[in-house]
């Protein structure tokens, strides 16, 4: 076995999650950090994988005979991720992707559709634009010039010209002022907050509202950047799982040296109980720090108080009401559905690689509200009824875990569980995070 | 131009990138430790076609390692899609052949048994057994033997040296040209290749130096 023992690195990685990838081909390709990264299983992406077929049902416990040639097609042909989000085309992922030069190994499609629920038990595509807006089946007549009216506010709003503002101050008033001078009702602000904006909850109408703007502006922005009409998100071909590799592989052409399948023994920490060393079986590794995904310190994390549940469904039809779209996403804003958090759908497909033709994979999410309920599925009812007939389907309820502390003490810095948002604001937030406490630097995507 | 991907495979230390290093820029460095920072290398060959009897243009996009076969760390994306393979091993270290039948039986498997993949055998530092031949710990017909099995092409060759590493391009090439061509004429019967329906988004390419390069 080639031996590490002794070995000293300037940073130890563990967990090879999307957020620890990332965070390993920054700090060896721009920083030259003298890299360790391990994994205790044998594939790359943690909980960001994506698996096959014959996986996903052994870890569910499903049996797997017969799956070779059964009526799911070639099990191989199937990339399933355990964490469903796609990519806003103009977000910060994107913007990572592009600088760090990853893009070479990865290729993206278009998510195509983007909808939006309605209590009606209706779906509608999300007017984005204007024009959409006014054309939208979504809104009566009085309500799409209010929303045109709000849209072109936002895309004409200069922060250092007044003359713009229309008297909204976006560091000062709340959304709930802007929605209120806008004149816009409930169903408009929960596809503008919940489906542009992409706010799980309602909290965010009382905040300032220049974040909520940004937001929509992003929005607005991905739509229109790879050709409008379709859907503000991007996916990569073969699955989610593609982009912790690609990092790895950054990580690994700079000198990062990568062990999967790598047990971890024996966590040391010096008198001033900072991280000091570890064992594995090619013997004991040192580094000054050390960043790893919550499962790797389990006595150093602590429950948010919120757990999500997740539900992988296998179709062998298109989603109804989509035009026949092979890829979309729903959103089931909170108000529509009588609950305090939306429910995200992600629904892929053949033209991503990542399921046989003819098939297509419904993934639901939330934050589950009730406690110790016996059948968690309950709260993803008006979700699950919009796919129609569902062949298969696997759900978990998962803790989102978070660290105690920011790794100033023992320098161990831990990641978040990734959320059940939709998207991947939320963890390249936290990569940015840890860079900085790590590096004591902001950090910079050109 | 046509491209191709093609990515290296066999245990540390076996020569893997001195044979892209000659194949692609020509030169050979013994100290050199492994690729740094090239996400892959891109070459050019040209070849005849014989039926036309024009000459064409193939480019290799040529994938590395980057040291992750060390720990048999290698990433799924790594064989993803590859048309071709070379699976080297060193001719005077006497493990090393079973080490790439390893590699090859890897192979196979991540590619799933409908692949078209070209694999080519590479017995490498030929120079030493030539200078000693009682360096050789691994006989031809051994590799040979297991090429033929199996189906592989096979060589030895010295990337030191420079023999014999153009070749085992060249013949990859006009395989996979040979390929491409009874491929073409298959989907101009049926109805066009796997994909259907939307095309893929460009962020950004810029690996190779020619707009008209895309996925292959």
């Amino acid at each position: 076995m080639d031996s590490l023992d002794g070995e000293e690195f300037d940073v130890i990685i563990l967990g090879t999650g999307i957020t620890e990838c990332i965070l390993s081909g920054i700090l060896s390709s721009t920083k030259h950090k003298k890299i360790l990264h391990i994994d205790r299983q044998n594939y790359y992406g943690g909980d960001t994988a994506s698996i096959n077929l014959k996986q996903l049902f052994e870890k569910y416990n499903k049996p797997t005979e017969g799956l070779e040639n059964s009526k799911f097609g070639r099990y191989r042909d199937w990339n399933v991720d355990l964490i469903p989000k796609l990519l806003m085309s103009n977000g910060e992922l994107i913007n990572i992707l592009i600088s760090t030069k990853v893009t070479e190994y990865l290729e993206f499609k278009q998510i195509s559709g983007s909808y939006v629920y309605h209590k009606n038990g209706k779906i509608y595509k999300i007017p984005s634009t204007e024009y959409e807006a006014v054309t939208s089946s979504l809104l009566g007549l009085f309500e799409k010039n209010r929303v045109k009216n709000f849209l072109q506010w936002v895309s004409q709003y200069r922060f250092e010209d007044p003359k713009t503002h229309q008297g909204i101050n976006w560091e000062k008033n709340t959304m709930e002022e802007v929605y209120y001078k806008f004149g816009l009702g409930n169903s408009s602000q929960d596809f503008i907050g919940h489906a542009m904006a992409l706010y799980p909850t309602d909290d965010y109408v009382k905040q300032p509202c220049k974040e909520c703007i940004e937001r929509v502006i992003l929005y607005s922005q991905s739509v229109a950047k790879f050709g409008p009409g379709k859907s503000p998100y991007l996916y990569p071909l073969y699955g989610l799982g593609e982009l912790p590799q690609a990092f790895a592989r950054l990580s690994a052409l700079y000198g990062g040296i990568y062990m999967l399948n790598t047990p971890i023994s024996d966590i040391k920490f010096n008198e001033e109980g900072k991280f000091e060393s570890l064992t594995i079986p090619q013997g004991t590794v040192k580094a000054p720090m050390v960043i790893a995904d919550p499962s790797y310190f389990p006595e150093k994390v602590e429950s948010t108080g919120k757990k999500y549940i997740r539900c992988i469904c296998l179709l062998n039809h298109k989603v109804s009401s989509t035009d026949q779209k092979d890829s979309l996403q729903i959103i089931l804003p909170q108000n529509q559905i009588n609950r305090k958090n939306d429910i995200y759908i992600a629904v892929l497909g053949a033209e991503h690689f990542v399921t046989p033709k003819g098939w297509n994979l419904a993934i639901v999410s939330t934050i589950l509200e009730k406690d110790n309920n016996d059948n968690p599925l309950n709260e993803i009812e008006p979700a699950l009824k919009l796919l129609g007939d569902i062949e298969e389907k696997f759900f978990e309820v998962k803790e989102i875990l978070k660290p105690k502390e920011d790794g100033k003490k023992d320098n161990v810095f831990i990641s978040k569980s990734y959320d059940a948002m939709s998207h991947f604001e939320s963890m390249t937030e936290d990569v940015k995070d840890i860079y900085k406490r790590v590096t004591g630097e902001d950090l910079v995507i050109e | 131009m046509i491209q191709f991907k093609l990515v290296l495979l066999g245990d540390s230390s076996v020569g893997k990138s001195s044979i892209v290093t000659r194949f692609v820029k020509d030169q050979f460095d013994l100290n050199k430790e492994s690729t740094i920072g090239a996400a892959f290398l891109s070459q050019t060959i040209k070849l005849l076609d014989g039926d036309s009897g024009e000459e064409v243009a193939i480019k290799f996009e040529i994938w590395d390692t980057a040291g992750q076969e060390r720990y048999k760390s290698l990433a799924p994306m790594y064989y993803r899609n590859s048309n071709a393979a070379i699976v080297v091993y060193d001719l005077c270290d006497a493990n090393s052949l079973s080490k790439a039948v390893k590699w090859v039986n890897e192979l196979k498997e991540k590619l799933g048994e409908d692949n078209d993949c070209i694999i080519s055998l590479i017995g490498n530092k030929l120079d030493i057994t030539l200078e000693d031949e009682s360096k050789r710990a691994i006989s031809f017909k051994e590799g040979e033997d297991f090429a033929i099995e199996n189906g592989l092409y096979f060589h030895e060759v010295s990337a030191k040296d420079n023999i014999g590493i153009k070749d085992i391009f060249q013949e990859i090439g006009e395989s996979l040209y040979k390929q491409y061509k009874e491929k073409r004429v298959k989907n101009s019967t049926a109805n066009g290749p796997g994909t259907s329906g939307t095309s893929n988004v460009e962020l950004n390419r810029p690996s190779t130096n020619d707009s008209t390069s895309c996925c292959s």
